[in-house]
């Protein structure tokens, strides 16, 4: 997946994270009793792991993990 | 006193966990034995302990306080905002940091950033910026356990007692275990943690007869319906409320927590699980916090009900100290406490209130990291490794343990906690401001040492003008704010009941967008590393 793609998805959630249009409503209670903004956040939460899981997945920064060769027993 | 002494049993089993940590080190003198446990964290320890050391007693006891006075808004404000920066902030910097720690030994954020700027002195303000937000925390963990052993206890243990055992049980296992018994301790007790959620929300819930009905009563009366909704808040208000949670990687704790995994893989787990973790977390706290607005059975509740009913109505006939004792007693952060006292049989309130102890102490991984910062950044940049070696400078970290924990507990005994409930407000927002140095560092090869000075200071400057702001200009009654000047129809700066704001958002938006400028416009105005630093930084 093109790394743009990813940033796009993460400014996409930001922004729903902005959710007017639940802001004074409390009904439908979902269960019977988690109102439906915070019922919401809580599926938000869940996506943000999923695309959390997609970042890990597509964009792990793997060449940070192999050790500096010029550098490699230099100390502060 | 029986939850007093599952307490008790709970102190001993993490003193035990830390002295056993001592035990199983096999290299006791070395720095990066005692303050990063070798770099060796496996995956479930890391994203465990790296969790449990961002979670305060703010996670559970002032989630639920906030949600029981502003309701459901307080999950969307704190902990879905927090569920999508701080594991970004893992993914995105952790990772960096470790990669860097593992290639050039560095222990602490501002090695890292004295190596990069090739800066010596403005690391030391750095430092000293850090350390001086840094420390309410502590002190606030005192106090948070002084007054959870006095409520567990049913006032049978004087704040004073209660407060020196949680300090001393602290002490003694990051004096002895130092990061590994730390790490420990955190997973343990973010195991409780999790499991707090899910019981207390079963145990209430059955108590008041299911959710379903306390819900229906709290939206059919008009009092409390707006607890169901955001109506409470504005959406700048919550809006600006994103800008909170940049301050998680910036805290000393977190930044060095992540210097402690083994192999930077173990980062991937805890990236995806955090938002879970949250979840499972800050859901049951937010959700019961709203819902005790019907546990109107509890006489301490119903009291708080009461003084909060006495000062929506009758403020304008109130003298002041009248409104202090009344808003203090409307005050709901020991909400979950009486409803556990309430609907759970004793032995499960001790269980639950070994949860609820397990959030207060919090503040270990933040007296490690401070004694950290001390003997890494101070003690050995000046020469102090050199002259006494190695095996001195981790014994000057655990003095520093035993004499900073000592200085915060003789603090929490003779300062009102009010003070530090604000330093730390406070504290949030100067982190959030610092957030240019770890970005500026790890991926702007232009980004220079004046930049950063220039990025601390105005976060220290615009923490302390923001405080002095606030303690000069009184509150306003609740509902109206007092304002100067206009722009875009908002008062450009204004007191609200809450604190400040500057063009209707919270101080931290303008703090940390002018700290990114700051940082753009002086590094842009001075000269750069040289070109073998930017290349190591930045190779491909």
């Amino acid at each position: 997946m093109k790394r743009s793609v990813l940033v796009l998805l993460v400014v996409a959630l930001y922004l729903l994270h902005q959710d007017v249009w639940f802001w004074r409503v409390a009904r439908p209670f979902i269960f019977g009793f988690l109102p439906v903004g915070l019922f919401y956040h809580v599926c938000f939460t869940l996506a943000v792991s999923l695309l959390m899981w997609l970042l890990v997945r597509q964009a792990w920064p793997a060449h940070l993990e192999a050790p500096d060769k010029s550098q490699e027993d230099r100390k502060p | 006193m029986i939850p007093a002494i599952v307490v008790f049993i709970y102190l001993a089993a993490v003193l035990y966990i830390g002295i056993f940590a001592f035990r199983r080190s096999t290299h006791r003198n070395e720095a990066e034995d005692y303050f990063l446990a070798n770099r060796s964290l496996g995956v479930f320890v890391f994203l465990l302990s790296l969790f449990g050391t961002n979670m305060t007693a703010f996670a559970l006891l002032g989630s639920s306080g906030h949600a029981f006075a502003n309701g459901i808004v307080t999950y969307g404000l704190m902990a879905s905002s927090s569920a999508l920066i701080v594991p970004l902030s893992l993914f995105l910097i952790g990772t960096r940091m470790w990669a860097l720690g593992k290639r050039y030994g560095f222990m602490t954020p501002v090695q890292m950033f004295r190596d990069r700027w090739q800066c010596s002195h403005i690391g030391t303000v750095i430092t000293v910026v850090q350390a001086a937000l840094l420390v309410p925390y502590i002190i606030i963990g005192v106090m948070g356990g002084g007054t959870t052993m006095n409520a567990i206890s049913g006032g049978r243990i004087p704040y004073w007692f209660g407060g020196a055992i949680v300090a001393l049980v602290v002490m003694s296992y990051v004096f002895f275990g130092g990061m590994r018994g730390t790490a420990w301790v955190n997973t343990f007790q973010t195991i409780l943690f999790l499991l707090f959620g899910a019981i207390a929300l079963g145990v209430i819930g059955a108590g008041m007869g299911g959710f379903s009905k306390a819900v229906s009563e709290l939206a059919s009366s008009p009092a409390t319906a707006a607890l169901l909704t955001r109506e409470r808040v504005s959406t700048l208000y919550f809006f600006s409320y994103t800008f909170i949670p940049l301050s998680s990687i910036n805290f000393p704790h977190m930044i060095i927590f992540c210097l402690t995994a083994e192999r930077m893989q173990h980062f991937k787990k805890t990236v995806v699980l955090y938002p879970i973790c949250m979840l499972a977390i800050w859901l049951p706290a937010v959700f019961l916090g709203v819902a005790a607005n019907r546990a109107v059975e509890v006489p301490a509740i119903q009291a708080k009900l009461e003084a909060r009913r006495t000062l929506a109505t009758q403020s304008a006939t109130l003298s002041p100290d009248q409104k202090i004792e009344l808003r203090r007693t409307a005050a709901g952060d020991d909400v979950l406490v009486r409803l556990l006292e309430f609907y759970a049989p004793l032995w499960l309130a001790g269980l639950l209130g070994a949860g609820i102890m397990a959030a207060v102490m919090a503040s270990d991984s933040q007296i490690l990291a401070l004694s950290t910062m001390f003997t890494e950044d101070i003690f050995a940049f000046y020469e102090g490794k050199a002259k006494f070696g190695e095996a001195a400078q981790v014994h000057t970290g655990r003095i520093f343990v035993i004499v900073l924990t000592v200085i915060a507990y003789v603090i929490a005994l003779r300062w009102p906690q009010s003070i530090f409930d604000l330093a730390v407000q406070f504290a949030f927002s100067g982190y959030s401001a610092l957030m240019p140095l770890l970005v500026g560092a790890l991926f702007w090869k232009r980004s220079t040492r004046w930049g950063a000075l220039a990025c601390t200071l105005w976060a220290a400057a615009a923490v302390i003008a923001v405080a002095v702001f606030q303690s000069v200009v009184p509150a306003p009654a609740p509902g109206t704010e007092t304002g100067w000047g206009s722009l875009f129809g908002q008062h450009i700066i204004s007191r609200t009941p809450a604190g400040t704001a500057v063009l209707g958002l919270l101080p931290v938006v303008p703090m940390t967008i002018i700290s990114a400028l700051l940082m753009i416009v002086v590094s842009m105005l001075t000269t750069k590393p040289d070109e073998t630093t930017i290349r190591r930084y930045f190779q491909k």
